[in-house]
């Protein structure tokens, strides 16, 4: 790829290479938003584990360990199927890059179809914030309850923006509007669904892989 | 900045990694318990963004200001995390 200015390249930008630094610079700042974003709720947990090891082991174990594992397993896979569609479409194959977006689409749906029976168990066990905890349930682990819906909640509300922004880079790809020097979207949109299987891939241990003593 | 690096090997490799790394973190969880349990699921969360940032997010062919800018937010909420803890450890509540 040659760095000869675009037709259609901003005034703002002496040539391509400074539009990509500043694209990078720019989602990168935001990046660093998010990560103090997610950062209160790490906080919190680790406070509140360390007061609480006991109660936050035996919250854990209400949770789907099966289903947390292949949760990030598809996640992962979201991630590769992404990765590769930016760089087919670095090599101007715009029928892939559709492919690979389509394919970490629905890795994304099915990521969310999983949560989505995961949250159905713990409704059925009563394990719900807002509504009657099943009786027993310690103050301490319904504060494990509320740490997973809240982090787990924010994660998919991430997920569910990012399957939006890939409708939105489809309709994009089809009107051709996608091309070998012109793909900032797809970078762009890559960092931000990279940056969020990483948040799982945090959470992933700390929800459901804590031991019990 | 990022021409030229579109091979797709590295990505596959990247995503065998990652899985194998999947792959250790449940493992482990058949091991016995002990104090090194979360540790070391951190420990392998760690190499897997790792592994996310440098190569999928490509961090590794990116110029030191866009590094700066990645390393931007975990500096600053490594600062929380590192004064929380000092309150956290050393306070004594009167309870």
């Amino acid at each position: 790829m040659s760095a000869t200015p675009h037709p259609a390249l901003p005034a703002a930008y002496g040539d391509a290479r400074q539009r990509d630094l500043a694209n990078h610079l720019g989602m990168w700042a935001f990046i660093s938003t998010e990560v103090l974003f997610f950062g209160g709720l790490f906080l919190a947990y680790f406070i509140y584990r360390l007061t609480y090891p006991a109660a936050f082991a035996a919250g854990s174990a209400t949770l789907n360990f099966w289903k947390g594992t292949i949760n990030t397993g598809v996640l992962l896979g979201s991630s590769l199927t992404m990765a590769l569609g930016d760089a087919y479409i670095k090599r101007g194959n715009r029928r892939a890059l559709g492919l690979c977006v389509a394919a970490t689409a629905v890795l994304g749906i099915i990521f969310l179809a999983i949560k989505a029976t995961e949250y159905q168990e713990m409704y059925a066990k009563h394990l719900v914030p807002g509504l009657p905890f099943a009786p027993g349930v310690a103050p301490a682990e319904q504060l494990f309850v509320f740490l997973y819906f809240a982090m787990t909640g924010l994660h998919a509300l991430h997920m569910l923006i990012g399957l939006g922004l890939m409708a939105w880079l489809l309709r994009l790809n089809r009107r051709g509007q996608l091309t070998m020097t012109d793909h900032a979207p797809v970078e762009m949109f890559g960092l931000y669904w990279h940056f969020v299987d990483c948040v799982w891939v945090f959470l992933y241990p700390l929800l459901y892989l804590i031991p019990r003593r | 900045m990022n021409s030229g690096d579109s091979s797709l090997r590295p990505l596959f490799g990247t995503f065998a990694a990652l899985i194998v790394l999947l792959t250790l973190t449940a493992g482990a969880t058949a091991l016995p318990p002990g104090w090194w349990s979360t540790p070391l699921s951190l420990l392998i969360a760690g190499a897997k963004a790792a592994l996310i940032f440098t190569v999928f997010m490509r961090l590794r062919t990116q110029g030191g200001l866009v590094r700066v800018f990645a390393l931007a937010g975990f500096f600053f909420l490594t600062i929380l995390l590192v004064l929380t803890a000092a309150d956290f450890f050393t306070r004594t509540w009167p309870v």
